[in-house]
């Protein structure tokens, strides 16, 4: 089971960095289908936040489809995120660490990485619109 | 005069016909509470969901602790009314037994063991849950056969919060929870309020005036300053519908013109505008931009400016005067 977490000075609203915690767990490979999120209850007595803001959470994820409420067991991840297989997925993870290496190889720190990763990403978006 | 107004605004029943689905567990008309020669509260209306935790803000001396006095029926209003889920407060003792109180000073006996505090609420409140009560403070590892006095500050607010919660109220009302708690303290009894809150459903309303400790519990502000009403609503629509507008000091007079300001502070060449921005981004010059803010600085900014008010359509229709 996967525990959600708050960061007050992020300025996202509350129910939002919750949607962001599940998908990024569910990109991860962290929570997968069948796994149950935890409850409304254990949420609100671990973070100390409004019940209602996790029930806006859950409805937020069940109407994208990624859960589903089943009344008296709980909330259960329906479908997991992020397109690819997995052996696609380990594939570009060790390209993406050999680029790493490379870059630390060149004299580039974190954040240089960071805005070079930023930037193409940027631009291959933008050819994707033109 | 106002008063008289606002009960044609809802009607001559009272009955207020909320667009909002869930049943009103709070309503205020016209509330006013005087202490010899001094209001501590006047003209205070309000309408207020149930379902929902509400913050009542406001600095000391704005009215909050007279205004959860007369919720609780501990006070009879010098003018105006109050009810409860459609009831009129302090007129039948079942009415009553569904809402519980929270006093400031913790209000529990020093030379009572917890089990005979249990034993005392049980013999007071007619639909008293003892398994409920047990389950809890075994939960939260506090003694029974300790006496209240020689626990700590933290674990004798949840012994209070354990008792007004085991009477199952619908509402519970809570005069400064926080007060004289360490930190960690005003976490844990949170988190355990919050819990509550998850499996009962109940209408809490907590004042404090610290808003930080009540950003993430709550889902319903309401601001008193000066013993009125400066602000009800509810957090997340007040969070959208606010923003900061920084942007170049000579375009400023002509966005203030726009939009109602809260606060406006402007240096030779910046002006930084806490806006009521409505639903949706304002359009704007594209030199200026605008930023969210948090509850903090909306309730602070409110509260420099006692003259603005956020309030729902029909009280801002009233207050139009």
């Amino acid at each position: 089971m996967i525990k959600l977490r708050l960061d007050p000075s992020s300025g996202v609203a509350t129910y939002l960095q919750l949607v962001h915690q599940v998908k990024h767990a569910l990109r991860l490979g962290v929570l997968m289908p069948g796994d149950r999120l935890p409850t409304i209850k254990e949420v609100v007595s671990d973070l100390a936040i409004n019940p209602n803001t996790v029930a806006k959470a859950y409805r937020e994820l069940e109407h994208e489809g990624l859960v589903v409420g089943r009344p008296g067991l709980g909330t259960f991840v329906q479908r997991s995120l992020g397109g690819g297989s997995t052996a696609d997925h380990t594939r570009l993870c060790r390209d993406l660490a050999r680029w790493v290496h490379d870059c630390r190889e060149a004299g580039l720190d974190q954040g240089d990485m960071e805005a070079l990763f930023a930037s193409v990403l940027a631009d291959s978006a933008q050819e994707g619109i033109a | 005069m106002t008063a008289d107004r606002t009960v044609r605004m809802f009607g001559g029943s009272g009955e207020l016909t909320a667009p909002e689905q869930s049943p009103t567990a709070l309503e205020a008309i016209g509330l006013a509470k005087r202490y010899r020669g001094t209001w501590a509260l006047r003209d205070c209306t309000m309408s207020v969901p149930a379902g929902r935790v509400i913050a009542l803000v406001g600095p000391n001396g704005a009215g909050k602790s007279t205004f959860l006095h007369l919720v609780a029926g501990l006070i009879t209003p010098t003018r105006g009314s109050v009810r409860v889920f459609g009831e009129p407060v302090g007129q039948r003792a079942e009415a009553l037994a569904r809402v519980a109180f929270l006093a400031q000073d913790k209000p529990l006996y020093d030379s009572f063991t917890v089990a005979e505090m249990l034993r005392f609420g049980h013999h007071l409140n007619p639909g008293w849950d003892d398994a409920l009560a047990r389950q809890r403070l075994a939960e939260l590892d506090i003694p029974l056969n300790r006496k209240v006095g020689k626990l700590s500050g933290g674990q004798q607010a949840q012994v209070a919060l354990t008792i007004a919660v085991a009477k199952q109220p619908d509402l519970l009302v809570m005069d400064e929870p926080l007060a004289n708690l360490d930190p960690v303290a005003r976490h844990d009894v949170m988190r355990s309020l919050m819990a509550a809150v998850a499996e009962t459903q109940m209408t809490v309303v907590l004042s404090s005036h610290v808003v930080s400790d009540l950003t993430n519990a709550c889902d319903w502000l309401v601001v008193l300053n000066r013993g009125q009403v400066q602000i009800s609503g509810e957090v997340d629509e007040l969070l959208a519908t606010h923003r900061m507008l920084s942007g170049p000091a000579e375009l400023a007079d002509g966005v203030a013109a726009r939009m109602p300001m809260i606060s406006d502070s402007r240096s030779e060449r910046q002006a930084d505008l806490l806006a009521r921005t409505g639903p949706g981004t304002p359009l704007l010059d594209p030199r200026w931009k605008a930023s969210s803010v948090s509850l903090e600085e909306l309730v602070l900014a409110y509260l420099r400016r006692p003259d603005t008010t956020s309030l729902p359509h029909p009280t801002l229709t009233i207050s139009d005067r």
